[in-house]
């Protein structure tokens, strides 16, 4: 690693290379950050990018009005956490980060014309944002056309790998099998209603989750399917349908405001979710959802996530201490928000790695780029720009928050584009 | 009847107006702006479109639609279509499952383009959907709603729901219509790289040529008999249709024609933007533009196209240097607009600034203002308007 520092960097002391090889572990209380003098404008900045010789500046890019703010502001908030304990560490290659904070508006033009922006007119080094497909696949093209670098926070449905883009969130294959998998082996679980919005992050998750079931488990089966428009909130009738067939399972990807009616729904058709007839095993309900369904609603409900706030690692209590620090002791984590999080870490790691902020280097220094200081644990960057992340499962508690009941020994590959789930 | 004043296309003092708006667009802004700042304005001027649209069905015939949405996104859509054809060869989707169908549908399990699909693939057939699409759905809607003499606040909510459905409808088929996140990652147009700044350059210049089209016409309509007939109809609809005039055929024809406009803009707007999503569609952006209208001065069709430069400047202004409250600081500035001036800028111009200026200059001896039709580029100052 410090050999590829090297042709890049000539006249680097041995000591700053030596740092900057450390740096790769970026250990979130690490003492001492590089000096901006070993690192000369010049030589780390060679595409015009927004960096001086004490400043360098990116970007965030979240809907901060608009009906996907609720969800967005703890990405935010994440990421402007992640860049102040940058800063405190003495910042990037011995520059402070500066960000400009633009508004998506939970509007996809808008989101596609505020990269634009950051891009060609800050010049930002790396941007931070996102959260939806629909705004990611809006500014894709923007950062190609322009060679930008976008951290993604959101887990989502795979089938995606931009040289443009860090995906720090699961694909589909990630949150899926491996909760599957669990349900039927600790549970017994062999029948499975899956159901979700109407759009195509449900719709691609329950596709890998019937092919999972039907190919790969054994006397498995899905005994119905069904979606329905975001913002929806009668589901008496599926309720009904669930009580008729009788699942063991009720897969469940119903998202935003959807949410609040479906767990109310069925709470009040009777069904107790404390005693798993039937099991709820959802992937779309983070802490975050959680306070707008009200804890007592979902009690007894299984999620599967990468991270829960209530992971019991020294990472994570110092993250969750510094956030409530930073934010207010009311606020709740979220697998996105921790996803958030990430991305600035990692963008410093690869800009260390790299010696320099262009963004081919550090694209091609991002993968194989590890974090031990992860809240959520070990991390490492894909080939593919996907994390290698554990799978775990939560049970939600009536406070809000998870307990975890299971994680997955080893990292998951990432596998955007699984065969034999299309 | 050819040399009456008010039946010549242009009086003196609207030719100037028209002169003014053209040297900004055509030389003021391509001037002053950077590549990226040029294209957003161009941007905000595919919305003009709809704006002028509006002047003639609203402001003139008191047809208050706020679905005008649906006809953008139909004209978007149309272009889209044809553009993702282009952009989805073979080569480009090998990763695909089935390659040569856009991604969208690949992610939705289908292996064949769909029948519809097909005629996008020619850009001349494209470039006539982009406006007949739009006119024969508002002509659909226009004859079931005037021939059975719906209007006013119930053809109002009808539009909107209409808007709604059609939201609905494509983020429900998104196997066919990319849903939620639209139809994305549009590159060439007949080989022709849309996403260079020469590119946006020429297409800036390309939608300021059409929006003057479009306000030829829309002015055409005005000065015409059509237009008085119009105006008649918005304050007496019933005398009018009492004097043998068959008012719902020409309720019909304006409203088309306010949808071939929205079509028009919706085309520009995939092109410019590089993409379309139902986000263009429904309720809020219908609203959006009938505010765009509303501030410009619902009766004066310069006065719209303004009106949607200067939202739009303030919406894209206040969110970047808040983003966390610009939207009241928009709110704010419809309300003080509307509050203020009924009539929006134009009502500012032709009612306050015009008279004063004309006193100043005059010395006193002026004619009396606003009483002469033809001020502030053809506004026709209805004796209801207030009222309205």
């Amino acid at each position: 690693m410090t050999d590829s520092s090297k042709p890049t960097m000539p006249g680097v002391s041995r000591r700053a290379v030596l740092a900057g090889g450390a740096a790769l572990t970026a250990s979130l209380f690490a003492p001492k950050g590089l000096r901006a003098q070993d690192f000369p404008t010049a030589a780390v900045n060679t595409t015009g990018l927004a960096v001086t010789d004490d400043t360098v500046t990116i970007g965030i890019l979240h809907s901060v009005t608009g009906t996907m703010a609720i969800s967005e502001t703890g990405s935010v908030q994440a990421e402007k956490l992640a860049i102040e304990q940058i800063n405190a560490q003495g910042g990037i290659l011995g520059r402070k980060i500066e960000y400009i904070q633009e508004d998506g508006a939970s509007d996809w033009p808008t989101f596609a014309e505020k990269a634009k922006k950051l891009l060609v007119n800050d010049k930002v080094a790396s941007v931070m944002g996102c959260w939806t497909s629909a705004s990611r696949k809006a500014v894709l093209p923007v950062f190609e056309q322009y060679n930008g670098f976008l951290y993604y926070p959101t887990f989502y449905e795979g089938l995606e790998q931009s040289p443009n883009v860090i995906y720090t969130g699961q694909e589909a294959t990630q949150q899926i099998i491996a909760g599957l998998d669990w349900v039927n082996q600790t549970k017994g679980a062999k029948t499975f209603y899956l159901l979700g919005s109407d759009y195509i992050w449900p719709r691609t998750s329950n596709k890998i989750a019937r092919k999972h079931i039907e190919n790969f488990m054994e006397g498995c089966e899905v005994v119905g399917e069904e979606y329905y428009p975001l913002g929806h909130t009668q589901f008496n009738s599926v309720i009904n349908k669930i009580r008729l067939r009788k699942p063991d399972v009720i897969y469940a990807i119903v998202v935003g405001g959807s949410n609040v009616a479906f767990y109310k729904q069925l709470k009040a058709a009777g069904i107790d979710m404390t005693e798993e007839k039937p099991i709820l095993l959802t992937i779309s309900v983070t802490e975050d959802e959680i306070r707008g369904i009200g804890g007592e609603n979902i009690e007894g409900a299984y999620a599967c996530m990468k991270y829960f706030q209530s992971l019991e690692n020294d990472n994570n209590l110092e993250f969750v201490k510094a956030f409530k620090e930073m934010w207010g002791d009311d606020m709740v984590i979220g697998d996105v928000t921790q996803a958030a999080y990430l991305g600035p870490w990692l963008w410093k790691a690869a800009v260390e790695k790299a010696g320099s902020f262009d963004v081919d280097k550090v694209r091609e220094a991002s993968p194989g780029i590890e974090l031990t200081s992860a809240p959520e644990g070990y991390v490492k960057v894909h080939e593919n720009h996907h994390l290698w992340s554990k799978t775990r499962v939560g049970r939600a508690k009536a406070d809000g928050q998870y307990e975890v009941v299971y994680e997955t020994a080893d990292l998951v590959e990432p596998d955007p584009f699984p065969e034999g789930y299309q | 009847m050819q040399t009456d004043r008010k039946n010549r296309f242009l009086t003196r003092e609207e030719a100037v107006y028209f002169a003014i708006l053209a040297a900004v667009v055509f030389l003021i802004l391509p001037l002053a702006l950077d590549p990226f700042r040029l294209n957003l304005f161009g941007k905000y001027l595919t919305y003009a479109f709809v704006a002028i649209g509006l002047v003639l069905c609203w402001g003139a015939g008191g047809i208050l639609s706020l679905g005008q949405g649906v006809f953008f996104g139909l004209g978007g859509y149309c272009m889209a279509m044809f553009l993702k054809l282009e952009a989805s060869t073979p080569e480009n989707t090998a990763i695909q499952s089935t390659p040569g169908i856009p991604d969208f549908m690949d992610w939705n399990q289908i292996t064949a383009l769909p029948w519809w699909w097909e005629p996008f693939h020619s850009l001349f057939f494209s470039l006539l959907a982009v406006v007949v699409v739009p006119v024969v759905f508002a002509f659909i809607v226009g004859v079931a709603m005037f021939r059975r003499r719906v209007g006013g606040v119930y053809f109002a909510i009808i539009t909107q729901a209409i808007a709604a459905i059609l939201t609905i409808l494509i983020i429900g088929q998104q196997g066919f219509t990319g849903g939620v996140n639209g139809i994305t990652d549009l590159r060439t147009l007949n080989g022709w790289d849309i996403r260079t700044d020469e590119a946006k350059t020429a297409l800036y210049f390309v939608n300021g040529a059409l929006l003057f089209a479009c306000l030829f016409a829309a002015q055409y309509v005005r000065r015409s008999k059509l237009g008085r007939l119009l105006i008649a109809m918005r304050d007496q609809e019933d005398r009018v249709r009492f004097s043998g005039y068959d008012v719902a055929s020409f309720k019909i024809f304006v409203f088309c024609l306010g949808a071939a406009f929205a079509g028009i803009g919706g085309a520009m707007f995939t092109l410019q933007v590089g993409f379309m999503s139902p986000t263009l569609v429904g309720i809020v952006p219908s609203i959006e533009m009938v505010i765009f209208a509303a501030v410009g001065g619902r009766l004066s069709i310069l006065g719209a196209v303004y009106g949607t430069l200067l939202v739009n400047w303030a919406k894209t202004t206040f969110s970047e240097s808040f983003p966390e409250l610009w939207l009241l600081g928009l709110g704010a500035l419809f309300i003080a607009v509307v509050m203020t001036f009924p009539n929006g800028l134009a009502g500012l111009w032709s009612e306050q600034i015009m008279p004063r200026a004309r006193k100043l200059f005059a010395g006193g001896t002026a004619r009396p203002a606003p009483a002469s039709p033809d001020t502030a580029a053809g506004l026709t100052q209805p004796r209801k308007a207030a009222a309205e």
